[in-house]
């Protein structure tokens, strides 16, 4: 791990103990409102002001890091689960099965990301309850977000469907889905969990513009792309520039998970 | 002979590529008709509760109802229609989806092309300034600069935009460049990395002839999937920025549709950006291959 590595990652714990923390570290609840001052600057009752509500934005700024950064990695994982049981199925089955999975993925792969999630959003009710809006947005991208990895994970598998331990315990008498489980699986593990970080700053950046667009998570529960909504009023943003702070902690775990990623010969 | 064998297989290629787009035009009709189908509300006409029309009309929109109710009559109405060029008629805006396509498409079109214009120019410059110079002072900087650019959400991009009064294109150039420049860069320094470009280099070739004889050829055709691929990117963009920036384009009316749930429109928007998808990425792909076997 280079320095600079070491420095993301120490940046990345520290965001994750903020976002642990957040209960015991905020002032206010993050819906209560101040109605007294609205749209205040930073003050000793509020450190980073409040918003046009009133409400008290780092208590804000810290529940919605606890939102994005519980869920993008959980809908992460999701993505990754789906990515390898298909990639390693398809890789490993070949013939149709490969061909079909493959025929799916380049056709969804073409789709462009918010075309394909507003498309399934839109079939959802739009009225829905803030808790469960964060749940519909986070599955549905863990849900959808499993087409490139799938491909690099197909590929990997026929690599290692070729070699000789595999054989060796073909001839063994091992069955396909022990193949698959035993000796096919651990072998992907630094593919698996490469493909994991990566997607964690996607889902983060495609929250972020989901909300800001009016359909991720839904007011008043608070997250980095519902933080940033209030970046169209920039009048407010020139009198309180604490308001940037939910996009440069964004920026910084985002440019963080970049750096953090392992080397482009596992990702590729 | 074998200028000919080549001309044949490449021209079985382009069949074989125009056959899955067919293939996977009909499939993405029938799945988006299914969606429609079976969408919540389907088949529910706000017309009926409206206390000016006629029995004798409310029943006859229920009549027209009634034929597309079973799923083989539903599909065969929806392709029937399709093929004559009829998307259907949008829930929001109350007007035939082909002719909003009509009006969006040019919009967005003209936006995307010429962002990407933007983006691949600044990307590609970057990157051949980088490889010329191989200081690390402009290399940190310019890596720098692109993971900067990257780690911003498109929307936010879209918001400065508005602040900065700059073009739609701009912008969707600015969410496209880090991508290209980060890829160029990779392929650029692994293309002059190689044995042969060494060699040409010991014997004395110049930099314009290196770069425009061993470097090009070799770097063209994953260059053009990479032209394909940034397609993709840039009307993925286009959904935030046109919003955004008020710009009459698809993305907007994308947007538009998913707020007011309007799934006739998005359906047959997102179908329409599919097949210019892929037909741009198997044009992309067939040069690709054309470059790639004239090269060896």
């Amino acid at each position: 791990m280079s320095p600079l590595q070491k420095a993301a990652a120490t940046i990345l714990c520290m965001t994750f103990a903020l976002m642990v923390l957040a209960t015991i570290l905020v002032p206010a609840p993050y819906a209560r409102q101040f109605r007294d001052v609205p749209n205040a600057g930073p003050s000793t009752a509020h450190l980073l002001g409040t918003d046009a509500l009133g409400r008290d934005s780092l208590s804000r700024l810290l529940y919605g890091t606890r939102v994005s950064l519980l869920l993008a990695p959980a809908a992460a994982l999701l993505s990754t689960l789906i990515a390898a049981l298909l990639g390693s199925a398809a890789g490993f089955l070949g013939g149709w099965f490969e061909r079909i999975v493959l025929a799916v993925t380049d056709l969804s792969l073409s789709l462009p990301w918010l075309f394909l999630l507003l498309t399934v959003r839109a079939m959802l009710p739009l009225d829905v309850p803030p808790m469960l809006s964060v749940i519909v947005a986070f599955l549905m991208m863990g849900l959808l977000g499993w087409q490139a990895s799938v491909r690099v994970i197909c590929a990997a598998t026929r690599g290692v469907k070729d070699s000789d331990f595999l054989l060796l315990a073909r001839s063994s008498g091992c069955k396909p889905s022990r193949l698959l489980l035993r000796h096919v699986a651990p072998n992907l593990r630094p593919l698996f969990y490469a493909q994991f970080w990566i997607s964690i700053p996607l889902f983060i950046l495609t929250e972020a513009n989901l909300s800001i667009l009016g359909l991720g998570v839904m007011e008043p529960m608070p997250s980095w792309g519902n933080l940033l909504r209030g970046f169209e009023d920039f009048p407010s943003l020139a009198a309180n520039p604490c308001r940037l702070v939910p996009l440069i902690l964004l920026v910084i775990v985002v440019m963080c998970f970049q750096l953090v990623l392992p080397s482009q010969e596992v990702t590729q | 002979m074998i200028k000919e064998e080549k001309a044949a297989k490449l021209f079985r290629h382009a069949l074989r590529r125009l056959l899955f787009l067919f293939c996977l035009g009909i499939g993405g009709a029938l799945l988006s008709a299914t969606l429609v189908r079976f969408a919540p509300g389907y088949g529910v006409q706000e017309r009926e509760l409206d206390p000016r029309w006629s029995a004798q009309s409310v029943e006859a929109l229920r009549q027209k109802q009634v034929l597309r109710e079973g799923l083989a009559s539903f599909y065969f109405h929806y392709l029937s229609a399709l093929a004559h060029g009829d998307l259907g008629e949008s829930d929001s805006l109350k007007r035939p989806v082909g002719e909003l396509l009509r009006q969006r498409l040019p919009t967005t079109g003209k936006s995307v092309v010429r962002g990407l214009g933007f983006a691949w120019l600044a990307a590609a410059l970057l990157a051949s300034l980088g490889l010329a110079s191989r200081g690390w002072l402009y290399e940190a900087s310019s890596t720098a600069f692109s993971s900067l650019l990257l780690s911003l959400p498109s929307a936010v991009v879209a918001m400065l935009a508005v602040h900065l009064r700059t073009p739609v294109f701009c912008a969707i150039g600015v969410v496209v460049f880090p991508r290209l420049h980060r890829y160029i860069r990779s392929l650029l320094v692994r293309s002059y990395d190689q044995p042969y470009v060494l060699a040409a280099r010991a014997r004395g070739l110049g930099s314009g002839a290196i770069f425009w004889r061993h470097v090009l050829p070799v770097a063209a055709p994953p260059l053009l999937a990479l032209f394909g691929v940034s397609f993709a990117i840039a009307f993925g963009a286009a959904i935030p920025i046109e919003a955004l920036c008020d710009s009459p384009g698809l993305g907007q009316l994308a947007w538009q549709a998913a707020l007011s749930r309007d799934l006739p429109l998005i359906v047959n928007v997102t179908l329409v950006v599919c097949l210019v998808m892929l037909a741009a990425n198997s044009l992309a792909d067939l040069a690709g291959s054309t470059l790639a076997g004239s090269t060896q």
